[in-house]
């Protein structure tokens, strides 16, 4: 079960993150994290391994919430757009070629919400948002998430 | 009040960089990484005993790392080849990681070598999500298995650049459906070239070696469909190539291939199709 080392290197990563921003002491409310159906990981299993990995860091009492990725994949000559399946069917028989796999294979960390934010930290943030590695969006990203969030297709029961 | 942080980071963003990092090393000297993936009592360890052999025979100097979550005893075997080996011991892990190969490389892998084999855990779901730093990766399975390994089993045969059927010498009497196998490989992996061998006779080790070092050279390439979205991210060769289609196998290439009898031979793309192997635009990582 791999899940476990995965749940290992998320909270290794969170971590990470929120130490590059002065935030390692700030709980995390939630974690949201992207898991392609093709990506060779169970949701349940990664859940589980989660409640392990997170024992006694800042993510203990954090809600994980892992958003379901389709595997989806296109035919380059007739141009058929459909859902892989699992196992995935890669093959387009009409066509006899190969499909192009648009989505599925996602694992990575998408967003965490963190606890109350004391006021000189919110001024702080602004500099951190052009470290390298972190994508430009964050300025944003607190009035976009909760809509964000309901899109979830699986939330587990934390 | 709270802070929303995008993050946006791949899970296995370490494991990735150690794997490039490790594929650059190995390219700068000339090693090519051939990461072979099955469930236990596949017939790897055999298999891997007579490529050695047939390496050393044929002049190629090869080594062979070896990963068991307890025992030695692979390495007991595959050390009779003459071939250097290194046994790792996961101790309980159920798949190898790009850092644990970089560190048991260190200082160890003989400056010569041309071939690493790399035996992972006989595993078929873990070992899968790993880039190990390898520019062949195998997936193998023998005709004592049943048919439908490869689908039971997708993102393992699914990411592989060759697939390896072994045992064939007991086909007949397990009544092994090969075109019900072939027909999963093709479902979860179009293209994908098969090599059917066994250990005991000696039947396809030679022409699988000769696959292995094609794909060295990079006369043989396969890319999974399902690695397309990554590739480009993970595959240190192609960074001075950044929009080249590496899904057409080249010309001759295709007699080895072994498209199955009756599965036609999908690696070449047809003309004038548009590459579609990079990751869209705007795909995180
Ligand atoms: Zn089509």
């Amino acid at each position: 079960m791999h899940e476990l080392s995965i749940a290992m290197a998320v909270v290794e990563q969170v971590d990470d993150a929120l130490r590059e921003r002065g935030a390692e002491r700030v709980p995390v409310r939630s974690l949201t994290l992207r898991v392609g159906e093709l990506s060779g990981v169970v949701p349940e299993a990664l859940d589980f391994s989660f409640g392990v990995a997170a024992e006694g860091t800042v993510l203990a009492d954090a809600r994980l919430l892992i958003e379901t990725v389709e595997g989806r994949a296109r035919c380059g000559s007739c141009g058929r757009d459909t859902a892989t399946g699992m196992p995935p069917d890669l093959w387009c028989g009409p066509c006899s070629r190969a499909m192009n796999l648009t989505g599925g294979r996602e694992l990575e960390i998408a967003r965490v919400v963190l606890d109350d934010v004391r006021p000189d930290d919110a001024g702080e943030r602004h500099g951190d948002d052009d470290a390298p590695g972190v994508t430009g969006a964050q300025a944003d990203a607190a009035a976009d998430a909760p809509a964000r969030d309901k899109e979830a297709s699986h939330v587990p029961h934390r | 009040m709270c802070r929303t942080v995008d993050l946006h980071q791949a899970v296995l963003a370490k494991n990735d960089t150690n794997a490039v990092e490790l594929r650059r090393t190995l390219d700068d000297r000339g090693t090519t990484a051939v990461n072979l993936m099955s469930s236990p009592g596949s017939g790897k360890t055999a298999l891997l005993e007579a490529l050695l052999s047939r390496a050393a025979a044929g002049g190629t100097p090869a080594a062979a790392v070896t990963a068991d979550l307890a025992t030695e005893n692979d390495a007991t075997r595959l050390a009779r080849s003459g071939a250097p080996v290194r046994q790792i011991l996961t101790d309980g892990l159920c798949h190898l990681e790009a850092g644990m190969l970089r560190g048991e490389l260190e200082g160890w892998l003989p400056e010569e070598t041309r071939l690493l084999f790399v035996e992972n855990v006989g595993n078929l779901v873990c070992p899968a999500s790993y880039d190990l730093g390898e520019t062949v990766r195998i997936a193998l399975a023998s005709v004592t298995e049943g048919e439908d390994k490869p689908v039971k089993y997708p993102a393992a045969f699914g990411l592989a650049h060759l697939v390896v059927i072994t045992k064939t010498d007991l086909a007949e009497a397990v009544e092994f459906r090969r075109e019900d196998f072939l027909r999963g490989v093709q479902q979860v992996n179009p293209g994908v070239p098969v090599i059917e061998t066994s250990a005991r006779t000696g039947e396809g080790v030679d022409a699988l070696l000769a696959h292995v070092l094609r794909a060295a050279d990079g006369r043989e390439t396969h890319t999974p469909v399902l690695a397309r979205q990554h590739e480009k991210h993970l595959h240190h060769h192609h960074d001075d190539d950044p929009v080249a289609d590496h899904t057409h196998a080249p010309a001759g290439a295709a007699d080895h291939s072994h498209a199955p009898a009756g599965v036609p031979d999908h690696s070449h793309a047809p003309a004038g199709v548009p590459d579609h192997s990079h990751a869209p635009a705007g795909t995180p990582r």
